[in-house]
């Protein structure tokens, strides 16, 4: 593969602070990364962008030791090096904050930041240096936390403070952040941005990983562009667009908004009542939330994960208890004193897509035409007799599979051993399969490759189209922009506002996540 | 770097248990040749005690019977990733019922009737002890591990308390029941045989092996072809995904460990129904435990439970003849022989997977390459 | 009055005497559970240390040697553990109950090779025992009321591994909370990803946390046959190793906490002994039975939450893999 031009203008191309040349890394037949070449120059926040499954997170565990790379040489300053663990990364100046916190609940941050370097056999002495540390670089930077506190008690932003100073502590000269605003408001990700830019103005090289295209264009000085698991650009930010940036991620032109014809919203379908929720730990996580999702529409709920999302999805799909309030579900009204189920749900005709379909919505040492009837085992689907109809249930498989082009093409292989696209779209086809009156939808394109996001998201519409009532929730603002008739914004398990679909646009419902509402308007 | 695919699926049910087997053999077979003893010798004498000696194959089919009961009650509570250390005081428990039934019907039902009944009962009283640690499990999330260990201890001093107390024979000074009423009493092989005009040898094994083979029956169809089955399989494997489904996976575990208790209390048809006709005291004597290693051996399967019954009725009836032609061995062997399974074909299953899985990947490839 | 105060005494020594194998395992059952690896193999260590104490102990004719080989012995045991748990990812609960099956067997087949008495190790004399050692200052402190007798009778008079596991209580403690290796430990039983993306060895530590465990199993094993008994029998361990453990969730896996519960459950042992044949005002005499079975019963009902929550290491019983 040639040469990938560096177009950078001026400065030293002879010495990069950290350079990639030719990282190959497979992980049995899947090949995660490509032949990657990559120069990062000191001082700069250079983002890696792809899509999900592009092998971004595969090459910055590679770089901070977690994964060791088939072939390939690394440089730091110049100089060749192997990192075989996260001990070599950090004594080379490698820190890294992860997408899910490498935090210790129970613990207080003092004893996060000081694990790994503790200073000493004895944790006394090291106690007192990191205390004084943390301060030190909680001013520079403006981070300041509280030693002592546990981390439990912390916020999501706090947390991620908390990664980040526990990396500076150790002298991290280059900071990689894997997808770092996934968890929070665009108002969390814009001070972290501050604190990046602080970082940058005092030398530290900063490695942005993500798949979003506004933060890249907000931030970084350079870009790197992954699809596939190879490096198929780089670019000056300042020279680039985000058209530009969207097309090399995916490979071809891309339209950055679904299509979709007017809605035709019929009677009410659910009718959400002053919900509300406790957690095991006495928090409330659903707050009074009143609202309702018509036959034919699409409700698009919105908000940082979090906010109470899940127990909303779990408690509209009969998974758990409303603690207060009440909700009418095509016609049937539920309480804390109703006895449900998700089997119920579904006799009732609502279908359910969790957000995690490795937790819940699939089971991976099944084999396909077993997931194909996860929920629905005690119906007709398995047979008409007493004993479970082998034959029946692999032919509804093969149906469904052709139906959704679900490859390979094999109903008796395991649910692990498909691609997260076509996990998701068996998930898909079973729940659609008894055309549902309400379906509940939760992050129904997470994981999943472009081709596989474009189908799930027509089915959506048709099924709108067909009288479903439909309620989506999704962390990514495109998607929910994409496809929702109305936008509800949720935070902190209340309701901020809801909007028109139309009307909306990414930085109200950002302010909207973030709890600011926006008056009486709508 | 080469790519190692998985292993083909006769290779991951047949040869790798095969070879874990092995392992554990040969280990036992340096502890055999430390003591003094050669391990080929103790391997002769083993397998002719099992098999070729008169009234051997019967004794070792006596084995055979309790491990099944047994190997099934663990497997069952591995099905919903339960494991079930309780196998010994639950077929403990066991007996009480089919003491309970004899004493209570065996004067006024006519004895096949009554036989049924003490069956019944067994498997019932074997669930009832199952029962609790499976409810604490589910609603109290107490480690049932832990609390099936405590409770085969609580089986042990209750069972001492009834049999030195108000089950004890009457006019004897130790431990043991009365005996059972012939009537209910199960017909050994031999006499089964023997009235059908053939002549073999006589030994302990008695109609509780078709019970035990029915029974097995019995697992592969709630496990894989019921709607049951495919529950008890969904929160063995996913318990998020099964609550997602609408499956209540607390009753889900209370039932698991009731069927698997029950299992286990069937060990009282052979030993109290079949062989001893009374119940005494610890008359379980290991087998709850061995039906660990038969379960894991056998994948918690039917066949291969059968098959790892077998194999440990072998040890079990070749074991007692070791003891008696060798000087220094003694049953206890059985117990390191346990041990090294369950290790072998238990926590170290795995052991042996990369290193089989590049010796196929190489054959394949020297195959492509000459065919 | 007197007689009665002495009784007590006699009970609460005899608590402390039952009570010192079980402290030891629950400080080991400790260490390993809160690396995150589940230890049902207490009992199996246990055994095997007994076994090997009494059987070099008889050779050698040396308590010391005995106990040194009883460390061996737990020590190698828990790196089969660490070897199918940490190495292999095996089930940390099938490894554990395979451990304690091969030490019932080996323990036996070993002790008849070398012995030949059924299993039996010989009868050890004084001098190849840990013996009980009188405390400095007894005789002075004797004629002190009250005071000197406790002193003579409680607190003076134990072996000296007694001692030493009385000590291992708040070593136990202290490595655990105010030690480098003790918050790394920690962590990993807590979240080993978090270890490892700190640059530390999740594996290194929890074989380290195995090693330190079976010590403190092979000092108990020691106890068992060289001190507070004379000779190894077979199955000696006799569920001690089950109560330790018991006793660590009792505590909600902190040392001190465990250590009221290992006494708590000698206590009762002693107690069960004392009032074997004695009848009681009201309740009459109390079946034995029903006493043998009372750690059990407590431990049943403290694991169903009816006396407290435990709260276990977040990562325990999870193989770490990356």
């Amino acid at each position: 593969m040639a040469r990938i031009k560096n177009i950078i203008s001026g400065g030293d191309t002879a010495c990069y602070i950290l350079e990639l040349q030719k990282i190959s890394k497979s992980f049995g037949l899947v090949q995660a990364n490509k032949n990657i070449d990559l120069q990062i120059e000191a001082g700069t926040i250079h983002g890696i962008i792809g899509e999900n499954g592009a092998g971004k997170s595969t090459l910055m565990n590679i770089l901070y030791g977690l994964h060791r790379a088939d072939t390939g040489e690394m440089l730091i300053d110049g100089t060749k090096v192997k990192i075989k663990s996260s001990a070599d990364a950090l004594a080379l100046g490698i820190g890294m904050v992860h997408q899910h916190f490498m935090l210790i609940n129970r613990f207080s941050v003092l004893e996060n930041v000081m694990l790994g370097s503790e200073g000493g056999s004895l944790l006394s002495s090291g106690k007192i240096t990191t205390v004084k540390k943390l301060k030190e670089l909680g001013q520079t930077f403006d981070m300041e936390v509280d030693p002592h506190a546990l981390v439990s008690d912390l916020n999501v932003g706090m947390r991620q403070r908390v990664e980040i100073l526990k990396a500076l502590k150790g002298g991290a000269k280059i900071l990689i952040l894997d997808e770092p605003t996934g968890v929070l408001t665009p108002q969390e990700a814009t001070q972290l941005f501050d604190i990046l830019d602080k970082l940058r103005a005092n030398g530290v090289t900063v490695l942005l990983i993500t798949h979003k295209l506004a933060e890249i264009m907000a931030i970084t000085d350079n870009v790197s562009i992954m699809r596939g698991g190879e490096i198929v650009g780089h670019r000056k930010t300042s020279d680039t667009d985000p058209q530009e940036l969207a097309e090399l991620m995916v490979g071809r032109k891309v339209l950055l908004n679904v299509e979709k014809p007017q809605a035709k919203p019929k009677e009410i379908a659910l009718n959400v009542n002053s919900l509300g929720c406790f957690s095991s730990r006495g928090h409330k996580v659903l707050d009074d939330l009143t609202f309702h999702v018509k036959a034919g529409e699409i409700l698009g709920i919105a908000g940082v994960s979090g906010n109470g999302q899940t127990p909303l999805m779990e408690i509209l799909s009969g998974m758990r208890k409303p603690d207060e309030g009440y909700f009418e579900i095509l016609g049937k009204k539920i309480d804390q004193d109703t006895k449900v189920s998700p089997f119920t749900m579904r006799e009732n005709s609502i279908g359910h897509i969790p957000e995690d379909r490795h937790k819940h919505g699939l089971i991976l040492e099944f084999e396909a035409y077993e997931n194909m009837i996860l929920g629905f085992h005690n119906t007709e689907m398995t047979g008409v007799g007493k004993l479970l109809d082998k034959n029946h249930m692999l032919a509804h498989a093969t149906e469904r599979m052709d139906e959704y082009d679900i490859r390979p093409r094999n109903p008796k292989l395991l649910a692990s051993s498909f691609s997260g696209g076509n996990q998701q779209k068996i998930v898909v086809a079973r729940e659609l399969y008894r055309n549902p009156k309400l379906l509940i939808v939760g992050e129904p394109t997470r994981g999943v490759d472009v081709g596989a996001i474009e189908f799930i998201h027509k089915q959506l519409i048709k099924l709108r189209d067909q009288g479903c009532a439909i309620i989506l929730v999704s962390v990514e603002l495109d998607e929910i922009l994409g496809l929702s008739d109305r936008i509800l914004v949720m935070n902190k398990g209340q309701e901020v506002s809801t909007v028109d679909g139309e009307e909306a646009n990414p930085k109200d419902l950002g302010l909207m996540m973030a709890g600011i509402s926006q008056g009486a308007s709508n | 770097m080469s790519v190692i695919k998985p292993l083909p699926r006769w290779a991951d049910l047949i040869l790798l248990p095969f070879i874990n087997l092995c392992t554990a053999f040969f280990v036992c077979g340096i502890v055999v040749y430390i003591i003094g003893e050669n391990p080929w010798d103790a391997l002769l004498v083993m397998l002719k005690g099992a098999f070729i000696y008169p009234g051997s194959l019967g004794y070792t089919l006596y084995y055979t019977t309790n491990f099944i009961f047994t190997g099934l009650a663990v497997a069952t509570a591995f099905h919903a990733k339960l494991f079930n250390i309780g196998g010994e005081g639950q077929a403990y428990i066991g007996s009480l019922g089919v003491l309970l039934a004899a004493a209570l019907f065996a004067q006024y039902l006519p004895s096949l009737l009554v036989i049924i009944l003490c069956i019944c009962c067994s498997a019932l009283f074997g669930a009832a002890w199952a029962i609790i640690p499976g409810y604490l499990q589910a609603k109290r999330g107490s480690h049932i591990v832990i609390t099936t260990i405590m409770f085969n201890f609580l089986a042990s001093s209750l069972m001492v308390w009834l049999l030195s107390g108000i089950l004890m024979e009457k006019g004897q000074q130790s431990p043991q029941s009365n005996l059972l009423p012939e009537s209910i009493r199960l017909p050994k092989v031999q006499d089964a045989f023997e009235f059908l005009g053939v002549n073999i040898s006589s030994s302990p094994m008695n109609l509780s092996f078709i019970v035990a083979l029915i029974a097995l029956l019995l697992f592969w169809i709630l496990i894989w072809k019921t709607r049951l089955g495919y529950e008890i399989r969904a929160v063995g494997k996913n318990q998020d995904a099964a609550t997602y489904a609408g499956i209540n996976v607390s009753r889900i575990i209370i039932i698991t460990m009731t069927i698997s208790g029950a299992f286990a209390g069937l060990l009282a048809v052979n030993e109290v129904m079949g062989v001893q006709n009374r119940v005494i005291l610890n008359y379980t004597a290991g087998y709850g435990f061995t039906g660990i290693a038969v379960a894991l051996m056998g994948r918690n399967h039917p066949i291969g439970i059968f098959f790892a019954s077998l194999l440990f009725g072998v040890l079990f009836q070749g074991g007692t003849e070791l003891d008696f032609e060798f000087q220094s061995i003694t049953r206890d062997m059985v117990l390191l022989i346990q041990g090294l399974i369950i290790l072998f074909s238990g926590a170290l299953a795995y052991m042996y997977n990369p290193t089989v899985s590049k010796i196929f990947s190489k054959i394949e490839k020297r195959s492509k390459k000459n065919g | 009055m007197a007689d009665f105060f002495l009784q007590i005494l006699w009970t609460l020594d005899a608590t402390l005497r039952v009570a010192t194998p079980l402290i030891l395992c629950a400080m080991a059952g400790i260490f390993s559970e809160r690396s995150g690896i589940v230890d049902i193999s207490l009992e199996g260590k246990l055994l095997s240390g007994a076994f090997v104490a009494a059987t070099i102990a008889s050779l050698t004719g040396s308590a010391w040697l005995g106990l040194s080989g009883a460390i061996i012995a737990s020590v190698l045991m828990s790196l089969l553990h660490g070897f199918a748990c940490i190495t292999h990812k095996g089930d940390q609960v099938v490894s554990g109950v395979a451990i304690n099956f091969l030490a019932s067997g080996i323990t036996v087949i070993l002790g008849i090779a070398i012995f030949k008495r059924g299993g039996q190790t010989p009868t050890l004399n004084l001098n190849e025992r840990f013996r009980p050692i009188e405390l400095w200052f007894t005789e002075s402190i004797n004629n002190i009321p009250i005071i000197g007798t406790i002193y003579r009778e409680l607190i003076s008079g134990h072996s000296l591994l007694v001692y030493l596991a009385l000590i291992c209580v708040p070593l136990a403690s202290f490595i655990l909370y105010r030690s480098r290796f003790g918050l790394r430990l920690r962590a990993v039983g807590e979240a080993p990803i978090a270890v490892d993306s700190a640059g530390v060895s999740v594996t290194w530590v929890r074989y380290r946390a195995l090693i330190i465990g079976g010590i403190f199993c092979g000092i108990a094993g020691a106890y068992l046959s060289i001190s507070h008994g004379a000779f190894f029998l077979r199955e000696m361990s006799a569920g001690k190793g089950y109560i330790a453990l018991a006793a660590v969730i009792f505590g909600n896996w902190r040392p001190v906490r465990a250590f009221v519960a290992c006494l708590l459950f000698g206590f009762l042992d002693a107690v069960t002994s004392r009032l074997q044949g004695v009848d009681l005002p009201i309740i009459g005499e109390i079946p034995s039975a029903l006493m043998i079975a009372l750690p059990y019963i407590l431990t049943i009902l403290l694991l169903s939450g009816f006396i407290g929550r435990p709260t276990p290491p977040s990562a325990i019983g999870v193989p770490y893999k990356k």
